[in-house]
């Protein structure tokens, strides 16, 4: 057993982008977030690691710092609440179209607007579907544990390096503020100028040398067929991500006539509903989507064989559901169950969700 | 003797007492006749052959005219979002502050959408050199009121003339910028003579020894012409702003510290 401790998942976003070796944060304070910043300035990797931690004027400053160091081939990650992400956007696309790789963390709250500070799953269809203009996609790991808030900052780097694309951390206020026992990741050193120049040297912005033509980040092709042959190239990084980087839990799932599909907090909510309807004599199991893109959709698709029906449970007026219903495709009944507004939903509430909108009882 | 054989004889290279440099790439430039960025990309170009710091310089392109200028400079570039440049630097320079960080943005870039990035990069004294250049007016998008565009001045949005009291007022945000702790340097120059070429390609040397030195930011304006965007001869262009911009906008240092 290594490390092992109690902490809040915002203070182990810190903890584990320090101990995977990580370069820069550059962050905005906002709730229900802020620890992680806090935890940094606190944890002074600068004397540790090396790590620079930088409190940006804004959110749109935060996201473009990360395009700056992300663009010198460095491991730089911000992080930041719903109303926070909404001002990234343009970044965000921007870190895509230079393929740059990239971490964000979106602890989201209730919306739209200023919303609430509280808890809410709102910003599926901002994280998954774009959020900024232009066709392009994250990368979107959705922890549900403290657990996973460690050991997706390591998992979201490598991602974000292996495509060179922006990685997404979604979680929310839940699992940003909950304190659960957590075993933090070993220490890994940060990159040397040589071992970036191996991983990243032919497009990190670091210094030209004579031997090599310039790097430059950009996203700018003026020409059209240009620019379509690139975006081609896209679309085929992301399907090559459906292809190889799916990933996903089911839980009760080998008899299951009904299946939760939840992820997050709502994946917590709907374990606890699953014991509770199987004591009702209620065959239910849950999938839990751990990549949110790409999304478990042969997974989904899979169950179908066996089950009557689905509830999607999200704390949103249904969003991830659209994605359930594209991979069911009207083979069985799928419903959605959410509350919302930074509203958590208890365990009996889902359960009668379940029994109302999918056994019709 | 043919004529090219007459020329070839004049410019044989015993007789050169200028060259271009090689850090200024052959590639045709999109600028028009008459503008003032080609001027100046070959004086930064210049700066970083003669001190020995191309594989140690990184530049930030803004949006705009000049969003292109990774095509002219031999040198890595990172090209930002509309107003951010002086955030990528920041990331750039503290991820690797024994390198050479600058910016290069024109009025539209830095006086208004990237208002805020430029402000706070300045008053953090971020250890990064920024270009300003002020041509008061949009040239990309077809020449529309800028923040530092003049009174009364003919945009594509202020066909009448600006209007101060609808528009507010031309921004002296060099100004504003010497006031802040964070600046070491700050000077506005031009180059519209080869004794005005002379004076910015010395601002350019101090800027990027400020960097070596790690003495903070050195942020030099460069007061400009946009014939196009003007509507004026490449000659007319230099003397309106010699009368109008001169004027309001007058050259000079402001801090060296």
């Amino acid at each position: 057993m290594g490390d092992v401790r109690l902490m809040k998942g915002n203070e182990v976003i810190a903890e584990a982008a320090i101990r995977c070796g990580c370069d820069g944060y550059f962050g905005y304070p906002i709730t229900p977030q802020s620890e992680i910043m806090e935890t940094l300035m606190i944890r002074r990797p600068q004397e540790e690691t090396g790590m620079v931690v930088l409190q940006a004027e804004s959110e749109v400053a935060a996201i473009n710092m990360v395009y700056g160091g992300a663009s010198c081939g460095k491991k730089v990650m911000t992080s930041s609440s719903s109303p926070g992400i909404s001002l990234k956007a343009e970044g965000i696309t921007y870190l895509a179209g230079a393929e740059l790789p990239a971490l964000i963390v979106n602890i989201v709250r209730g919306g739209p607007g200023l919303g609430t500070i509280q808890p809410a799953q709102s910003d599926y269809f901002q994280a998954v579907k774009g959020g900024g203009h232009g066709d392009y996609k994250l990368i979107v790991l959705a922890p549900a544990s403290v657990q996973e808030m460690n050991d997706f900052v390591d998992l979201s780097f490598k991602l974000a390096f292996k495509y060179l694309n922006p990685a997404m951390i979604l979680s929310d206020g839940v699992i940003g503020q909950m304190m659960e026992k957590v075993e933090l990741s070993d220490f890994k050193p940060r990159w040397t100028a040589e071992e970036i120049k191996e991983i990243s040297g032919s497009w990190a912005t670091v210094g030209k040398p004579a031997d090599r033509e310039r790097n430059i980040s950009t996203s700018l092709d003026l020409d059209s067929a240009k620019q379509e042959i690139f975006n081609h190239k896209l679309q085929a990084k992301y399907r090559a991500m459906e292809e190889n980087e799916v990933r996903f839990e089911k839980i009760a799932c080998d008899d299951a006539e009904y299946l939760f599909v939840a992820y997050g907090s709502s994946a917590r909510i709907c374990q606890k509903a699953v014991e509770q309807a199987r004591e009702k004599g209620i065959k239910v199991g849950l999938l839990r989507p751990i990549t949110l893109f790409p999304y478990p959709t042969k997974a989904i698709q899979e169950m179908l064989k066996d089950v009557k029906g689905i509830l999607s449970v999200e704390m949103s007026a249904g969003q991830m559901v659209e994605d359930v219903r594209l991979a069911v495709n009207g083979k069985v009944p799928v419903e959605h169950f959410g509350r919302y507004g930074g509203i958590i939903p208890t365990p009996e509430e889902v359960v009668e969700a379940l029994e109302q909108k999918i056994l019709g009882k | 003797m043919t004529a090219t054989t007459e020329i070839n004889k004049i410019i044989s290279k015993e007789n050169l007492v200028y060259g271009k440099t090689s850090v200024l790439l052959d590639n045709e430039m999109h600028y028009c006749p008459g503008c003032t960025h080609g001027v100046i990309h070959k004086v930064i170009a210049e700066v970083i052959d003669e001190m020995g710091i191309q594989d140690k310089t990184i530049g930030v392109s803004p949006v705009g005219c000049s969003v292109l200028a990774y095509n002219y400079i031999d040198i890595d570039w990172q090209q930002a979002a509309h107003g951010r440049a002086p955030a990528l630097a920041t990331a750039t320079s503290r991820l690797m502050p024994e390198k050479y960080v600058f910016t290069y943005q024109g009025d539209g870039d830095l006086a208004s959408i990237g208002c805020a990035e430029i402000i706070h990069a300045c008053n953090r004294g971020e250890n990064i050199v920024v270009f300003f250049v002020n041509n008061a007016i949009y040239g990309m998008t077809g020449g529309q009121m800028a923040p530092t565009t003049l009174e009364g001045q003919v945009t594509a949005t202020t066909p009448y003339g600006r209007d101060c009291k609808v528009t507010g007022f031309p921004m002296k945000i060099t100004e504003m910028i010497a006031m802040l702790p964070g600046t070491r340097f700050v000077t506005r120059q031009s180059a519209e003579t080869p004794g005005a070429v002379r004076k910015l390609k010395k601002a350019a040397q101090k800027a990027f020894e400020n960097t070596r030195e790690n003495k903070g930011l050195s942020f030099i304006e460069i007061v400009g012409t946009c014939s196009s965007g003007w509507k004026l001869s490449p000659v007319k262009s230099n003397e309106w702003m010699k009368e109008n911009m001169f004027p309001y906008y007058p050259l000079g240092t402001l801090k060296d510290e």
